[in-house]
């Protein structure tokens, strides 16, 4: 399955790609090379500005020139040689203007006749942890990754983080300058910092993916997208470093949760629990890729077991499931114990009881939340509480813990899922309304 | 190679007394072990005997000290080297056998190269 990863990805995307860009196959032909040309171009050019301007550029006389002229038999190498000439000129205006020597190595190396990367994985590697290196804040990092790894434009980052435009701007230029003032190296880690370094890569991946995944409002287009190339780029990375379980753990995981998105929201938007999805629309060819993933990834960490890895495993566990009540709960708790020795926080702890719960029943599970610490302004804290009490028969304390939760920070559909099933403890109250 | 500044926050403390002789013991086998890199730096009295200036009503106006250093934190700065690098991530790898980096913090910054 791994192997497919060269093939051009899915041309429609289960919610009808990204209208925004034009879904076609050659814009996304475009798109997958110019993740790969702009990773030999920073390395060329030295310059992350340089280099996603040259890149932007080559992308777009791509699109105009291939649409009338039909794909070249090399495209990476005619983005490359364009983008390398459109640097040429930037570099060349660049030191007129401020009539400076300081690019001119970069310069030297660009105007020898260097058509093809001479490494383009090694480059793509080489970007991936210089976006995601310890000294750029997360934020920052983030923003970086969907910019130059995912090829999103600024404005689409900013919708898609829900952050105003200018923000974004702002945040990008302060990134790129810390890179070349600061030097931060274009390199991939050597062996004894890799393990630290790759778990900066694969958290900032995650979190990317999240951000595609969390659908808290916004654009839901541009957020399935998101996951999509959170996939591409993780899968590449699992193909460069093969050995990394970390890696397959969380390609795994994202492959699992990101096979059941069809499912996740109702005709109308609104949010379908787990329980109530219609499995038979979940995407069976990525559980079978993850779920083989997963295995593999479990017996590479066998001995040191990753975070990833046992995530995707409990992912696995519920996509492996044909109905919500033949889950194997025992399983799936045993995994969460895993989890939790790993210090994987309090949210891990939560969601071990959640599957305490559907194994033990509502009051062992509302005995664990209860002793989570840490959780008090998390309002899943609260609604797992509130669905809980249901369950137990305590309809005026789950009333007051749905009021918990609506009092604290939630996107619009989890709001108004909340809402509802507070409603619903009242059926008087929602006729009358 | 590329300048950086490696500014060291500790607590506030007296280098010359007697009782910080440990420390500036491995303060010395850090400037012997990274002698070939360091391109200047200085260790500074404590914040006692620092006097904050300032200018009022822009340059040539009045000056005016005050007793101490400009903020008053847990964490002061107590001294800082030059270092000659190769780039950040080895600037990071040298900063971090600074004996302040375990007492306290060292921030890392380039130095502006003014091509002068």
């Amino acid at each position: 399955m791994i192997g497919e990863a060269a093939s051009p990805p899915d041309p429609v995307p289960p919610n009808g790609g990204r209208p925004s860009l034009g879904a076609t196959t050659l814009d996304q032909v475009v798109r997958a090379e110019g993740r790969a040309v702009l990773a030999t171009l920073v390395r060329t050019t030295g310059s992350f500005e340089i280099a996603e301007e040259a890149v932007q550029d080559a992308m777009l006389r791509a699109l105009e020139r291939w649409e009338r002229d039909g794909v070249p038999p090399n495209p990476r190498a005619w983005l490359i040689t364009t983008a390398r000439n459109r640097a040429i000129d930037l570099i060349r205006r660049e030191r007129a203007r401020a009539s400076k020597e300081v690019e001119s190595t970069y310069l030297r190396r660009l105007e020898e006749d260097e058509p093809m990367a001479d490494q383009p994985g090694d480059d793509l590697l080489r970007l991936v942890f210089t976006c995601c290196h310890p000294s750029l804040g997360v934020e920052a990092q983030v923003a970086l990754s969907l910019r130059t790894l995912c090829g999103l434009t600024t404005p689409e980052i900013a919708r898609a983080l829900l952050v105003p435009e200018a923000t974004m701007t702002k945040r990008l230029t302060r990134a790129r300058t810390k890179i070349r003032v600061a030097g931060i190296p274009y390199r991939v880690p050597d062996d004894h910092e890799l393990p630290d370094r790759l778990a900066g890569v694969t958290t900032t991946l995650y979190l990317l993916f999240n951000e595609g995944y969390a659908a808290s409002g916004g654009d839901d287009l541009l957020r399935v997208s998101l996951c999509e190339q959170a996939i591409e780029v993780t899968r590449e990375l699992v193909e460069r470093m093969p050995d990394e379980a970390s890696l397959r753990g969380l390609l795994a995981l994202m492959l699992l949760q990101h096979a059941r998105s069809g499912a996740r929201t109702s005709a109308t938007g609104a949010v379908v629990l787990l329980a109530d999805q219609d499995r038979s629309r979940w995407d069976h060819d990525a559980i079978r890729e993850g779920v083989i993933l997963v295995g593999d990834a479990l017996r590479r960490s066998a001995d040191d077991p990753d975070r990833f890895v046992v995530e995707a495993a409990i992912a696995a566990c519920h996509d492996l499931a044909p109905t919500y009540a033949s889950t194997d709960w025992a399983a799936i708790v045993s995994w969460y114990d895993v989890l939790v020795s790993l210090d994987a926080g309090p949210v891990a702890r939560l969601n071990r009881a959640v599957a305490v719960g559907e194994r033990d029943g509502p009051e062992a599970a509302l005995a664990e939340l209860d002793a989570i610490v840490g959780l008090e302004r998390y309002p899943y804290w609260s609604a797992t509480r509130a669905e809980l009490l249901v369950r137990a028969g305590r309809p005026d304390e789950a009333r007051r813990a749905y009021d918990e939760a609506l009092r604290l920070p939630l996107a619009d559909p989890q709001r108004g899922f909340v809402e509802q099933r507070r409603a619903a403890l009242d059926p008087d109250d929602l006729l009358n309304s | 190679m590329p300048l950086y500044a490696a500014i060291i926050y500790n607590a506030d403390l007296d280098w010359t007394a007697p009782e910080q002789a440990d420390v500036t013991k491995e303060y010395q086998l850090f400037g012997e072990a990274a002698a070939s890199i360091i391109r200047g730096g200085a260790a500074l009295y404590p914040t006692a005997t620092a006097t904050t200036v300032r200018v009022q009503g822009g340059k040539h106006g009045d000056i005016v000290q005050t007793d101490g250093p400009y903020a008053e934190t847990k964490e002061v700065l107590t001294g800082f080297y030059l270092l000659e690098c190769a780039d950040l991530d080895d600037a990071v790898k040298q900063a971090a056998t600074i004996p302040g980096a375990w007492d306290g913090a060292v921030e890392v910054r380039p130095v502006i190269d003014f091509g002068m």
